[in-house]
């Protein structure tokens, strides 16, 4: 069992970080096949948050196939997220690509606005 | 689906006071509903008007599609001092609303009072704030209400006794499925336990609405010094300038695509504090929003 929690200065809705921290767990293996979440009434007592959040957020992780709802049981994990390994690649290609941001002379703020206005036109193309 | 509260140009004057000025609200059922704004605005007298302690002096209010009757089994009210009777024990407290209440959870009510660690032979007198409010709450709860109302039940406890409480109450609301109207001068309280707001300020409703839609459709803009040009596509909720430079908060559906303007995220509490300038500085009457669903 996972136990969830806000961080109220991230400027992330709350559902979405408890969907993220869903996410995070399956990635790193910490919620496998079968798993169980903690139901509404669970987390609502111990976060103090609305149970509509909650119920929100779940019902998301249902839509893209994470998790499944078994009334009057609860919810459970119903698939695992591509492991670490595949983000290892990634990060070198990354750095290579950092590294020639660097050498043109971009200092630590250019280079954060750059991949962010370039992130969010990317993802918004592709939604 | 009924709604938990319906106004249609609502108004209650006191004398020549005016507390509330043609309120039209609509807020459905199913929600935790944050009631805020600043001292004297109104809070108070909406709350009571919708519990039946009130009646209204011109418009309409239904609670859960009723019109609001004082001593209803299917609304709950805890006012804002969170009243309990000082001289009775905290079991006394549980018999008297078993006595009272024709739909009382006694199973409900003694667990909530364990949970709390409160002791049945405690006199109401001698409890904590923070325990008196939980006494207050579980109260309310028993009776097993379809719409809870709370005048400012966390204002008066400290932040430990803050968080227990609204922890005991979103699990009550979870439990039951019940709607809750709270309400609040202080935004930071409320801001995790409610999905959906209403902002309140001189006598007037501002905003209404869904937290998150809120918070997706309001901006700031912070760009070179320009006249405001009304056909921009968004509302202006408040606005400044320095001498070269324009910073705007903005209302808007749709992503503001300007590249001159740079475009921040705002929280609830910026979102609600610039209703209230807006609203202050005397141009905020042409700009009230509809309550909407």
């Amino acid at each position: 069992m996972i136990e969830f929690h806000l961080d109220a200065r991230s400027g992330v809705a709350p559902y979405m970080q408890l969907i993220q921290q869903v996410r995070h767990a399956l990635r790193l293996g910490v919620l496998r096949e079968g798993d169980k979440l903690p139901t509404v009434k669970e987390v609502v007592a111990r976060l103090a948050i609305n149970p509509n959040t909650v119920s929100k957020a779940y019902r998301e992780l249902e839509y893209e196939g994470l998790v499944t709802a078994r009334p009057g049981v609860g919810t459970f994990v119903t698939k695992t997220l591509g492991s670490l390994s595949t983000h290892e690649p990634l990060r070198a290609s990354l750095q290579d690509w950092l590294a020639g941001a660097r050498e043109a002379g971009l200092d630590n703020e250019s280079i954060e606005a750059l991949f962010l206005s370039t992130f969010r036109s990317f993802s918004e193309a592709r939604t | 689906m009924t709604s938990a509260l319906r106004t249609e140009q609502l108004t209650k004057r006191y004398g020549r006071r005016t507390a509330l000025d043609r309120c039209t609200l609509d807020v459905p059922a199913g929600h935790v509903v944050g009631l805020v704004g600043p001292n004297g605005a109104g809070k108070s007298t909406l709350l009571q008007l919708a519990c039946g302690l009130l009646d209204p002096t011109a418009g309409r209010i239904e609670t859960l599609g009723e019109r609001p009757a004082s001593g209803s089994p299917r609304v709950g009210f805890v006012a804002q001092d969170t009243p309990v009777y000082g001289g009775l024990t905290v079991a006394e407290h549980l018999r008297l609303g078993a006595h009272l209440n024709p739909s009382w959870d006694a199973t409900l009510a003694e667990r909530r009072i364990a949970q709390v660690g409160l002791d049945p032979a405690q006199r109401a007198g001698k409890l904590s704030g923070g325990q008196r409010a939980q006494l207050a709450l579980t109260v309310a709860a028993a009776k097993r209400p379809e719409l809870l109302l709370l005048d400012e039940p966390v204002a008066a406890l400290d932040p430990l006794a803050r968080r227990t409480f609204l922890q005991g109450l979103m699990e009550l609301t979870a439990e039951s499925g019940m709607s809750v109207i709270m309400s609040s001068h202080l935004v930071a309280d409320l801001e995790r336990v409610c999905d959906h707001m209403i902002v309140l300020v001189g006598s007037r409703v501002q905003i209404a609405g869904d937290v998150d839609e809120m918070l997706a459709g309001h901006h700031r803009l912070v760009g070179p010094r320009r006249p405001v040009g009304e056909g921009s596509g968004w509302d202006v909720i408040e606005e400044s300038h320095t001498d070269v430079q324009s910073t705007l908060v903005v209302r808007s559906t749709a992503p503001i695509d300007d590249p001159s303007w740079q475009v921040n995220r705002l929280d609830l509490e910026d979102i609600v504090l610039a209703y209230m300038a807006g609203a202050a500085g005397g141009a905020g009457r042409e700009r009230v929003l509809e309550g909407q669903r």
